[in-house]
């Protein structure tokens, strides 16, 4: 044997080593081969069972909240410098993603007069606004682009983080959340959350929104909505808002409540659920610093009267305040532990700035997932039979050194797999099974071209040296091919597709290898140093 | 063991009879595909949903179809080998998707399930929330636990329910679950109930989503086909390319087309089976092409068309070798590969077996016409002949071809007259 080919086996052999490393550690037991596998090999949402949600985040929402909220603060500016709009001040309803940043706020009335002050108020404290005059009194208030730009990505950055933090209190290990990526689709998030064992619980938390106030009730409960206006005299009175309870087997009623609230979800530090009096579940929440403070006050000069807790819109409770709170409250009424205990994660996690529409969602059961694991391999194992039996039969001694090197060629497709971190899929396992097929394919072509040469009477040593030369170019026209369609799989695939794309490129890379290196060295090592007159092939 | 040893098939003598085969298939795909009224897309293209249902005892599937009837526009197909169905409702709006799947959830629970009075469903419920359920029932039955003992509990059973298709039959199989006691299944007994139906799998696309993915689909095969005949012309020469992408797009439109017949489903993961095939079968042709180039150097005196078809026979073995041991795999997968791989598998089995005939009988052909086109124009050109290039018409060949296809056939009768 040279030299050269003892340098070539010990390449091989390196790389055979650092790939079982890859996967398998240097175990120990067969517990810990076991272990160090599961570790190495990430089995995609459809195997391992979970679900994977494609939401869509309704940034009009923001945009809303950010008109609403400059209405507020504009009137009490005007206010106090003097100007009072014949009109009110209102909004645009736009009402989906791509309309969100036409949002416009209408001011009517403004005294021509006070014209410029008006502007001048505008521009100095709502600069993220272009005021445009429609005439001497009246102006439309349109945002600047690069503010909707803006609190765009704030709106999509503020809800990924939310998540995020509800992800990680429901203790979800792997999950992950991140922009879907589409470019015509900027408003939505792709969730994985692998091992989910009750996903249309995780699904119902994550689209709560829980938006919490903490409102003064002026009056109520009304029987309905139409009953509180007519007490009114069918106008609300300023600064409030009409807000129904919680339906629970019976009617809603409603609360009139300041619009203002005093307490927001932003205010509260810490969230828990607790059995309360009567073994009632409650959740129990914590303020921050600043908000203890005006809490305090508030309640101190509130005793007796009402408040109601509103989440999302509905009034969860309205219990009348008893004494001075500091920086606790509870929010009792859950029918439930597992209410309580979500109310307190939503809570702690923050609220949503826009309600998630779910775009797609695919759920895969732990037992679909371990039959899918079950019967691909069932159908690799029957693939792999096969075609080894027929490569002995065929090609004989020579069909041993094939099936050296298609066995290779799986350990190095998998080795790469756990070190890339990719993810094993279902289609994935598809494109393992191909490769071996595939990869059988240029072994055939060096071997009946080896055979072609032995026939045209050409000695041993020679025919394998012309056999391997004559078929490199092919081999590389035929891998060439399939990299470019499994590129553009890759380019235009989603999810598992991606998966088969990257794991059929990585198999038949491999199979470079191992089909011309490999094979070509098993053939310099069984003919030199001596004189064969025959080929088993 | 040697297949094919000397084969010297006439494949371009009779490449009329296959052309016209290949037409008659194409065709049939097509009427197929017009009668039906295009391809039938899965839920991924279409939009819609698709609920794998679990039964303890699977109820026939008329039954499952009367139970949904008249409550929403569902078809039911049963999983084969497994005691589950498979539900699927059509693209409705968005916000319908998630409501209808309740209805045919809640539809299939009264007409299937049992009664649960007040107590918890195990086969529906996660770790956690089943945890919440049974620590006051151990409390009260004397038997506390810690909350990590609970967790653990918990998570045994989940684990079980996972190993047995989903779903508990009945509680005293928990009997054999680490940390079950019989105190402990006691208490479970009096908090949970089985049901008999459980959801173990939805897939929900909103109908926005399908035809973004219908678009990227068709997008992804152009653009792959693209680049195979932009390499291939790098290569080769571009009529080889163009030959090659007639041949492999061919393979593409029989495979949809026997899709369209068999009524199969085209799905994400169908697609990609597409692409590999445009892929591999490219594989075969190129194999054919690269021995072309290669003899068109060493037999330089040799005529085109026995060259091709010698080069055919050269590459004959290695052709029908490696598709059908692909194809064993394939057919690995057809088999044994499970429900959700079905389509994909079929697609490579008919794929692969299209895209083998078809390196051989189209792509092949088409350089021949090329050629002879090419050679008419020039006979017509130097003749100084006011008549345009002649065309070949499907069964009297001009003069060039005629040389050609004589020459070819002296071959295969040795010992006849030359005629050159």
């Amino acid at each position: 044997m040279t030299s050269n080919i003892k340098i070539r086996i010990g390449i091989i052999i390196a790389i055979i080593l650092v790939c079982l490393y890859g996967v398998i550690g240097i175990p120990k037991s067969k517990d810990e081969l076991l272990a160090n596998w599961k570790k190495n090999i990430h089995l995609g949402l459809d195997l391992s069972g979970g679900t994977q949600l494609v939401m869509q985040v309704q940034l009009q929402d923001a945009f809303k909240a950010a008109a609403d909220n400059t209405i507020d603060s504009l009137k009490q500016e005007l206010q106090k410098d003097g100007i009072t709009p014949a009109g009110d001040l209102t909004r645009n309803d736009p009402m989906t993603i791509e309309d969100a940043d036409k949002i416009e706020i209408d001011v009517k009335g403004v005294p021509s007069d006070k014209s410029s002050q008006f502007r001048g108020i505008v521009n100095t404290a709502f600069s993220t606004w272009v005021p445009t005059a429609l005439n001497s009194t009246d102006y439309k208030l349109t945002m600047k682009p690069s503010e909707g730009l803006k609190l765009k990505s704030d709106t999509l950055s503020q809800t990924m983080a939310t998540i995020e933090r509800k992800i990680n209190a429901l203790g979800l290990a792997e999950s992950s959340v991140q922009p879907t990526g589409r470019s015509d689709a900027e408003a939505e998030l792709l969730i994985q959350l692998p091992g989910v064992d009750d996903p249309a619980h995780v699904k119902q938390l994550l689209q709560t929104q829980a938006v919490l106030e903490w409102d003064e009730v002026k009056d109520g409960p009304y029987t309905s909505r139409e009953e509180a206006l007519s007490k009114h005299g069918g106008i609300m009175p300023l600064n409030t808002k009409l807000v129904p309870t919680a339906v629970r087997g019976g009617q809603a009623s409603w609360y009139l409540v300041s619009r203002i609230p005093v307490v927001r979800g932003t205010d509260i530090r810490d969230a828990s659920a607790a059995a309360g009096e009567l073994n009632r579940w409650e959740t129990n929440f914590v303020l921050t610093q600043e908000a203890a403070k005006k809490f305090g006050t508030y309640t101190e000069a509130n005793i007796g009267q009402r408040a109601a807790i509103v989440v999302d819109g509905v009034v969860i409770s309205a219990p009348t305040i008893q004494s001075k709170i500091n920086d606790t409250g509870r929010i009792t009424g859950a029918a439930s532990q597992e209410e309580a205990a979500d109310l307190a994660l939503n809570l702690r996690a923050g609220s949503l700035p826009a309600r998630l529409t779910i775009e797609e969602e695919r759920t895969v059961g732990p037992s679909l997932g371990a039959d899918s694991i079950r019967e691909g391999f069932a159908a690799g194992i029957a693939g792999l039979v096969a075609v080894v039996l027929f490569m002995l039969v065929y090609y004989r001694r020579s069909g041993i050194n094939a099936t050296l090197a298609l066995v290779l060629n799986a350990v190095i497709l998998i080795a790469a797999l756990a070190y890339f971190d990719a993810t094993l899929t279902l289609p994935g396992i598809a494109g393992v099974i191909l490769t071996i097929g595939m990869a059988v394919d240029s072994n055939v072509l060096i071997f009946e071209r080896i055979r072609e040469e032995l026939r045209a009477g050409k000695a041993v040593v020679a025919a394998v040296d012309a056999g391997f030369s004559k078929a490199f170019l092919t081999i590389i026209d035929t891998h060439v091919t399939t990299v470019v369609s499994c590129a553009f799989l890759f380019i235009f695939g989603t999810g598992p597709v991606k998966g088969f794309a990257v794991t059929l490129v990585i198999g038949l890379i491999a199979n470079l290898f191992t089909a011309v290196f490999v094979s070509r060295t098993i053939f310099d090592a069984e003919l030199s140093g001596r004189q064969v007159a025959a080929l088993s092939i | 063991m040697e297949l094919f040893k000397h084969s010297d098939f006439d494949f371009l003598g009779k490449k009329w009879f296959f052309i016209n085969l290949s037409l008659i298939l194409t065709a049939a795909g097509f009427i197929s595909l017009a009668i039906k009224g295009g391809p039938r897309y899965g839920i991924d293209f279409r939009g819609g949903a698709l609920i794998t249902v679990s039964f303890a005892n699977r109820p026939p599937v008329d039954k499952v179809r009367a139970a949904l009837s008249g409550k929403l526009p569902v078809e039911v197909q049963e999983v084969s080998g497994r005691p589950e169905d498979i539900i699927g409702i059509d693209a409705l709006q968005d916000a319908q998707l998630q409501a209808s799947r309740q209805k045919v959830i809640d539809a299939l629970d009264a007409a299937f399930g049992q009664p649960g009075n007040g107590k918890y469903n195990i086969n529906s419920s996660g770790a956690a929330a089943l945890a919440d359920r049974l620590r006051d029932g151990l409390a009260a039955a004397s038997v506390p636990m810690s909350d990590p003992q609970l967790q653990t509990l918990a998570s045994n059973i989940m684990d079980y329910r996972k190993q047995h298709t989903g779903l508990i039959k009945n509680l005293d199989e928990l009997a054999s679950v680490p940390g079950v006691t019989p105190q402990v299944l006691n208490v479970i007994k009096q908090q949970t109930y089985p049901d008999s139906v459980a959801v173990v799998g939805t897939e929900v696309v909103g109908p926005k989503i399908g035809a973004e993915l219908q678009r990227k689909a068709v997008l992804a095969v152009l653009y792959a086909l693209g680049g195979m005949l932009v390499y291939i012309a790098f290569r080769f020469e571009w009529i080889y390319g163009a030959a090659a992408v007639i041949a492999v797009f061919h393979d593409t439109l029989i495979t949809i087309g026997l899709f369209s017949l068999f009524n199969k489903e085209i799905t994400l993961t169908v697609v990609a089976a597409l692409l590999t095939l445009v892929g591999y079968s490219m594989n075969d042709t190129i194999v054919t092409f690269d021995r072309i180039r290669e003899n068109l150097k060493i037999l330089r005196r040799e005529e085109l068309e026995p060259l091709i078809n010698k080069s055919v026979n050269q590459t004959l073995s290695r052709t029908v070798l490696t598709s059908g041991l692909t194809l064993l795999t394939a057919l690995a997968l057809f088999l044994f590969g499970g429900q959700v791989l079905n389509g994909f598998a079929f697609a490579l089995v008919c794929g692969i077996i299209v895209g083998t005939y078809s390196s051989v009988f189209v792509a092949s052909p088409i350089l021949i016409f090329w050629h002879n086109f090419l050679e008419g124009r020039k006979r017509s050109a130097r003749g100084g002949s006011s008549v345009a290039a002649p065309r070949k018409p499907p069964n009297g060949p001009v003069p060039a071809a005629a040389k050609v296809s004589t020459a070819a056939k002296d071959r295969a009768r040795p010992g006849a007259a030359k005629v050159k």
